[in-house]
């Protein structure tokens, strides 16, 4: 219980690291700076484990279990407490972020070893740990948006961690400006949550949501705006449409920041709020719709913009963005558990490929662009393998970890209790896009012929300390779905078993509002899956056949739809667009009528006018200051009088 | 009739203070010139045995000497402050009378005299015990402020000082006369019992003024603030530091006991007198502080703002108004103390370096101090995640409660004007090039100590000031 009762010991151990290392690390070897960082990485994982053990050993009525630490602000009725919560959610989205965590500090290890800034590095990597760590362990709505922010301020510190360049820098603001946006929403619902429910505590805001009416599709209502408040918020943190766009270019930052932040834990953020405010979220069919169609139409968007991509890491950003929105679609459907389930199995074999592809641009010497990649296959086999488990894993391979979840997904948009065609379809066919563009990387990356410059590209397999993550994750990526294979032989699924306290009263809910929807019989899973892997396999036939059998097909397709490439290539045109109707107005409004009309016309008027009454009434009081005793008797004088008058004149 | 032994429980602090105070005038004859510094240390660990004796005051809580003195809650929170304050500027005195070559045993001493005066002060219960109190500190504080004997300046405030505190003290006593005239008493209690049977006839009101009078000059409240400037620029640093901290913090609290105990009954008439004074400091502190060029006179006047500000809370004249009080006191207490202490210790040897001017680069020179500054400066400038912007925040809302709009809004605009002063000399510290050489300022343990010290207590109020919001709240329930 030693953990339970301390869970702040988990928060603590990676600011430590961070504190240690940022006022230290200047000054020390790096192994000291790996010894500090890595190794309270390492400890909070440990104490993750044993949290989990101990997790186990309550009884159902002890959970969730909180702990209250001390109140943090309190002002009226309104009341914040440093208040840390344990459930099935917390330890599932704890697990992820602690081991892949602590995986990617292994890995940078390797990776970093030539950077400037080393100890920096670290040091801003675990401080987004620990703010990681708080919003997923966060009790109340407060503390989460403590760790929200402090996830994004991390984000945007490590985004333009190169920040001689112009473009990291520009990316790290465009990211952090982007889900400001998006924050702008949330923090409102955080005020409405409070003012409709009188409390931000998850515990006293579920229990009053539950007894409130479910609203209609039509009638908007008080919870349905509180969801789509804080929807704004998750969609400007998991980069789902309109606001993804600072995703790709977020991968400026090193391959390690793009794995752990822009991959497996930061972005999914937005996935785990819905899934916490399920109870919320149910309320609301209006706001469970919008979270359903912004992740179908996402997971599709986002997908056909991978396949034209020719920069390896901006396919892998696309590829998340994607990824994300199935998991905005489980979510919207109310399937909230495959949604969580998704983010794990996603947050294994994506922190697989971003390092991998961090390996291939170490082993390339920097290149980041497939078209100047080609044949590694032989010259990096560890890279190549585990790459190659991580792209059968998302395209859906059976067995493989990726295909369970999406599995799941993709058959509660049909068969689910809020099924709906229209998402089914669309998910389907990213699916088929998702294979597709994911087996283009591999061929364009490990196959064919070189088209690099082979006398001046020395390629190098990675050391150790890098590869060793590869292999753990792709392991992970095989074996870490498998809590739901019993299910194909007609078993229990154990990992929607272990989260379903945590949904149950959400899950109750829609079997009660759509009384007609009975359990789909197992054979129909079993079509669904096959359904799913033929499809996956449609989209790889597709990439084999033109990037292995006809390498020059591609182009003449290109060619030939000529504006269709062009516009993929351009990602629809969307930064430009937002250009053109936001930012330019925005700049042209700013500079025009803010600045010089509002700015220097009204407020530097007004400024300049008063400044200059206060300093000639300053100087005013500095002659009454004159230095002289005498005088300043006198004053006291005056004012002794004046308060004496005065007093006797109120009792008249 | 002897009085019973816990009452000597009940005074432990101010008999611990003054035993270690006579204990360093006995011993410093006999401690070569050279060693004097051993001095500050008894004197330091004299202030940390009051501060623990604070806890056996605590266990004995209640009504000393038939009503002379209390120990409640409240008194303990102001004894906190007004020790701490004495035993961190102790420390943050010894390299400035080093580098002065006045580093001598009764300075020491002095502080510790004058905090039993402060004590007493905070716990009086009655008019001639807070006029001892007032008298114990004063007194004191004048020959601290006239302490480097060969300066002309210093010589000139502390006689300033000295006639100026004495005419002010004379309106105090004159004060008392009144009241006991009219209520045949100098108890609190008796003076409240006696103005809600009687209502408060213009005998009292009257003494009420003069007592205002009296007690106005010690906390810096307008028109009684005509002296500070000279006084705080013209005494060593370190003893400004205090006075600023100290005997404000302690006259606010018998202010406080005297207006909103004894006469809370007749609020309505001394409200108009505070409401008046309050804008009359916020305007004058933060007006004549923006034409300054010197950075300790400059921070003299913002401690009067700061005065204004806290009257805003006085006026509030309730019970999350009292603790609003409160909270501020400490909170600048840190921040202030922090302020000054940097500025003995930039100013160098006869305090040579005290412009603006004088700070530039500070900034890129000597980073941790500078950041230090600069986060005192925003504190008093009230930015958020700071001491004083939750004390701001506080006072102004525990006077909107009272539906004090008015005053709320002239107090937002003041420390809106008092940003320009502040952020001066941050701008100066980090946007302007040295112009001069930076003579090394080696920073010794103890002036570090009071450095992180302060600086830890200006975030902690900001970041999470529930802890001392209650112990406020417990405090100013304890008032009445």
């Amino acid at each position: 219980m030693f953990i339970l009762n301390h869970l702040w010991i988990i928060l603590a151990l990676p600011l430590a690291g961070s504190m240690l290392t940022l006022l230290a690390g200047r000054h020390w070897a790096q192994k000291y700076v790996n010894l500090s960082s890595v190794g309270f990485v390492v400890l909070a994982f440990l104490s993750y484990c044993e949290l989990a053990r101990e997790f186990f050993n309550l009884s159902a009525a002890q959970i969730p279990w909180i702990g209250n630490y001390f109140t943090w602000m309190t002002a009226g009725n309104f009341r914040v407490d440093f208040a840390l919560q344990v459930d099935q959610l917390t330890i599932v989205m704890l697990g992820v972020v602690t081991f892949v965590g602590m995986l990617i500090h292994i890995y940078s290890v390797g990776y970093m070893a030539h950077e400037e800034g080393y100890y920096r590095f670290f040091a801003e990597m675990n401080l987004f740990m620990f703010f990681m760590l708080t919003l997923v362990m966060a009790a109340n709505l407060v503390l989460m948006f403590v760790g929200w922010e402090g996830v994004g301020l991390c984000s945007y510190l490590l985004i333009s961690f190169f920040f001689q360049k112009k473009s990291a820098a520009d990316a790290g603001k465009k990211a952090f400006i982007t889900t400001r946006i998006g924050d702008f929403g949330f923090t409102i619902g955080i005020l409405m949550a409070f003012w409709t429910f009188g409390s931000i505590d998850y515990k006293t805001m579920f229990a009053a949501a539950a007894n409130m009416p479910v609203e209609g599709m039509h009638q908007w209502g008080v919870l349905t705006s509180i969801c789509l408040l804080l929807l704004a918020g998750a969609v400007g943190k998991s980069a789902q449409l309109p606001l993804y766009v600072w995703l790709p270019d977020a991968m400026e930052g090193p391959t390690p920041v793009s794995a752990l932040i822009h991959a497996a834990t930061m972005v999914t953020a937005g996935v785990y709020m819905v899934a916490r405010m399920n109870v919320l979220f149910s309320h609301a069919p209006a706001a469970m719709l919008a979270v359903a169609v912004i992740g179908g139409a996402t997971a599709l968007y986002a997908a056909t913009i991978g396949l034209a991509q020719n920069d390896i890491k901006k396919v892998l950003a696309y590829s998340t963005i994607s990824q994300l929105g199935y998991m905005f679609l489980a979510c919207g459907v109310g399937a909230y558990a495959a949604g969580i389930f998704h983010l794990m199995t996603h947050a294994f074999f994506k922190a697989l490929l971003f390092l991998a592809a961090g390996s291939v641009i170490h082993a390339m010497g920097g290149q980041q662009d497939m078209q100047h990649m080609g044949g590694l296959r032989k010259k990096i086999p560890w890279t190549f393998g585990t790459m190659l488990v991580a792209t059968l894993a998302i395209s859906g391979a059976p067995l493989f970890a990726g295909f369970f979840s999406k599995d799941e997904i993709l058959f509660d948009a049909y068969a689910g209790p809020n099924a709906n065609m229209v998402l089914y379809v669309v998910g389907i066919s990213a699916a088929l896009l998702t294979a597709c563009y994911m087996f283009r990387l591999i061929f364009l990356t490990f196959y064919g012929k070189p088209r690099y410059d082979e006398h001046h590209v020395h390629v190098h397999e990675s050391p150790k300390v890098m590869l060793a993550p590869l292999v753990i994750l792709a392991i992970l990526s095989v074996i870490g779905g498998w809590f739901v294979l019993p299910t194909y032989w007609g078993g229990k699924d154990y990992f929607q078993g272990f989260l379903d306290p945590v949904f149950a009263s959400s899950t109750a809910l829609a079997a009660k509002m759509h009384p007609a929807w009975t359990e789909p019989p197992h054979s129909l899973e079993l079509t669904m899956a096959a359904i799913a892997v033929g499809v996956a396999f449609v989209g790889f036939l597709i990439a084999w056949y033109l990037y292995i059998r006809k390498p020059a097909l591609p182009n003449k397709v290109a060619n030939a739809f000529g504006p269709v490439y062009k516009l993929l290539l351009n990602k629809y045109y969307v930064d430009e667009l937002y250009g053109a109707i936001i930012i330019g107005p925005l700049i042209w409004i700013s500079r025009n009528v803010l600045w010089k009309v509002i700015d220097v016309g009204l407020i530097d008027g007004t400024v300049n006018g008063l400044a200059f009454l206060s300093r000639e009434s300053g100087v005013g009081l500095r002659r009454m200051q004159s230095g002289n005793t005498r005088s300043y008797a006198a004053w006291v004088v005056i004012g002794a009088v004046a308060v004496t008058v005065f007093f006797v004149w109120m009792v008249r | 009739m002897f009085p019973p032994l816990q009452d000597l429980y009940r005074i432990a602090p101010e008999l611990v203070l003054c035993a270690f105070g006579m204990l360093v005038m006995l011993i410093d004859p006999f401690v070569p010139a050279t060693r004097k510094r051993s001095m500050g240390w008894l004197a330091f660990a004299g202030t940390l045995v009051a501060l623990a004796s604070l806890r056996w005051a605590a266990l004995n809580q209640g009504s000393a000497y038939s009503g002379l003195f209390r120990v409640d809650m409240f008194s303990l929170f102001v004894h906190a402050i007004v020790i701490g304050v004495s035993a961190l500027a102790i420390l943050g005195s010894f390299d400035y009378l080093d580098r002065e070559n006045i580093q001598r045993g009764e300075y020491y001493a002095l502080i510790l005299f004058a905090t039993a005066g402060m004590g007493i002060l905070a716990g009086s219960t009655e008019l001639i015990t807070a006029f001892v109190g007032l008298e114990m500190s004063s007194i004191s504080t004048y020959i601290l402020v006239g302490f480097r004997r060969t300066v002309l300046k210093s010589n000139e405030s502390s006689l300033k000082y000295f006639l100026l505190g004495s005419f002010a003290t004379a309106f105090f006593l004159y004060g008392i006369a009144l009241t006991y005239g009219a209520t045949r008493s100098t108890r609190f209690d008796v003076v409240n019992q006696a103005i809600a049977a009687h209502g408060a006839g213009p005998l009292l009101i009257l003494g009420l003024g003069l007592i205002f009078v009296g007690l106005g000059f010690k906390v810096v409240a307008a028109p009684f603030q005509i002296y500070t400037p000279d006084v705080y620029e013209g005494a060593p640093t370190p003893v400004t530091a205090i006075l600023a901290c100290g005997p404000k913090a302690a006259a606010f609290a018998v202010m406080l006991r005297i207006f909103y105990s004894a006469f809370g009954s007749a609020s309505h008439v001394w409200f108009w007198a505070i409401w008046v004074s309050a804008i009359l400091t916020m305007c004058i502190g933060n007006f004549a502080a923006l034409v300054q060029t010197n950075v300790k006179r400059l921070l003299a006047y913002s401690s009067i703002a700061h005065a204004g500000y806290i009257l805003v809370a006085f006026a509030a004249a309730s019970e999350i108004g009292v603790a609003a009080v409160l909270f501020y006191l400490a909170a600048y207490a840190a921040m202030t103390l922090g302020a000054f202490l940097i500025v003995a210790h930039v100013g160098g040897t006869n305090e040579q370096r005290l412009n603006i001017e004088d700070y530039a680069g500070l900034g890129t020179k000597h980073p941790w101090i500078a950041a230090c500054f600069a986060l005192f400066l925003f504190s008093l400038l009230g930015l958020p995640a700071t001491g004083g912007f939750l004390g701001k925040l506080y006072a102004f809302q525990s006077a909107l409660d009272q539906r004090i709009v008015w005053l709320v809004v002239i107090a937002a605009v003041n420390s809106v004007i008092g940003a320009y002063y502040y952020l001066k000399v941050v701008v100066a510290m980090y946007f302007h090039e040295s112009n001069k050489e930076w003579a090394p300022m080696p920073m010794r343990a103890p002036m570090f100590v009071v450095l992180l010290l302060t600086a830890i207590a200006t975030i902690y109020f900001g970041v999470l000031p529930n802890r001392l919001m209650e112990l406020a709240i417990a405090s100013a329930r304890s008032l009445r």
